[in-house]
């Protein structure tokens, strides 16, 4: 199979494999021991599989607003992520 | 006795999987890549990091592309919902006006939408449009009619046709939700004294929450990726003036072929979707929810 048109590259290659893991390990999670939907902070009931989704596309929002509003490292919007992620997962 | 589990339904959502894999993720995978690089020709690209998105995220011509799409998604709420809930309320409840009512608010939604730009074209033309002739032979207006010619123009003109194709579906749904409320409520109404606002108030307002939601809903995601009425109508101009998120993206990716920006710009706008179809989606699901606890 082909892939030259698809133009990979290793940073997205990364990125993409990080998200199918992080996925595959979700499942896993899920079947050693099934979510219990709850409410935290955000004030909705949320099941961990919406917790990940919240925390993923927050950490979208957060690497784009770091890009568009500062001219530093990309790399510096890396640790306050991973912390929203944890925070979301923890407690949201 | 233990619990059995049997897991082969899974299989049966392969297909489904499968088709979503080649419709959506391979091509936003590709999507992602084409963002990070420079792309001069076939097999001939340079990575680039995150600049196509700085370039995107600093764009002004993006930040008034957006600014205008918020504009009219709101307005678009802002006279469709209200609307469409006064058509519903004065929609005949018994005899062959129903049917009749029902029949001529179905048109607008049956016709294609590239049509639909077509039609309002020739209705407002100033020089053979009923509407543009009609207006301009009152002569309220300093400069004539001619939704070409001032961007005020266009945005009536683009409200008036997206009103007018769109309304009708927010009327239909009210219309279902209306005629799901018991007769008794309104009995007990009359019993009470209730004037015509009161039970608007409080009987069918409440009663139609759930179909305004999916109303709303629906409204602010088909009028945020609008492009096919405006594309036929204006083309996004006069200007700019109508260049709505899609129409400033097409350009972009086909027009001038930004491939790069153009993924990047694609990518943002893919969030910025993802992010509202979460939110009515969850305000969906919790709808009547508070209802119960009443």
């Amino acid at each position: 199979m082909r892939l030259d048109w698809m133009y990979w590259t290793v940073p997205s290659a990364i990125f993409f494999s990080a998200i199918f893991l992080m996925i595959c390990g979700m499942l896993a999670w899920e079947i050693i021991s099934p979510t219990v939907e709850r409410t935290g902070f955000l004030k909705i009931p949320t099941t961990r599989g919406t917790r990940f989704f919240i925390g993923l596309l927050g950490t979208a929002y957060i690497h784009l607003a770091w890009i568009g509003l500062s001219d530093w490292n990309l790399w510096f919007a890396m640790p306050i992520a991973v912390a929203w992620i944890i925070i979301v997962m923890r407690w949201g | 006795m233990e619990k059995w589990e049997d897991n082969r339904a899974w299989f049966l959502v392969l297909p489904v999987f499968v088709i979503v894999a080649f419709s959506a993720i391979i091509p936003l995978m590709t999507v992602v890549n084409y963002s990070l690089q420079d792309i001069f020709g076939p097999g001939n690209a340079v990575f680039v990091g995150t600049e196509w998105y700085k370039e995107m995220l600093t764009d002004k011509r993006l930040h008034d592309a957006l600014a205008r799409q918020f504009l009219f998604s709101g307005l678009v709420l802002l006279i469709e919902i209200p609307l469409g809930i006064l058509i519903a309320l004065a929609m005949p409840k018994k005899g062959w006006g129903v049917s009749a009512s029902l029949v001529i608010l179905a048109i607008p939604l049956l016709i294609p939408w590239n049509v639909i730009g077509t039609i309002w074209i020739i209705f407002t033309r100033p020089d053979i449009g009923l509407f543009g002739v009609g207006i301009n032979s009152l002569n309220l207006l300093d400069v004539p009619f001619d939704h070409t010619a001032r961007p005020s123009y266009a945005w009536i003109t683009l409200m008036a046709m997206e009103v007018w194709h769109w309304t009708p579906l927010v009327a239909l749904l009210c219309y279902a939700g209306l005629r799901a409320i018991p007769e008794a409520y309104y009995q007990a109404a009359k019993i009470d004294g209730a004037s015509k606002w009161a039970v608007f108030l409080y009987i069918q307002l409440p009663k139609m929450r759930g179909v305004l939601t999916i109303a709303v809903l629906l409204r602010w995601m088909d009028s945020f990726l609008i492009y096919a009425e405006p594309f036929a109508l204006t083309g996004g101009g006069p200007g700019n003036s109508t260049t709505f998120l899609s129409i400033y993206l097409v350009k972009l990716a086909t027009g001038q072929f930004d491939l790069g920006p153009a993924a990047a710009f694609s990518l943002i706008y893919f969030l910025i979707v993802l992010l509202f179809s979460f939110i009515f989606y969850q305000a969906l699901l919790n709808v009547g929810k508070g209802e119960k606890a009443s």
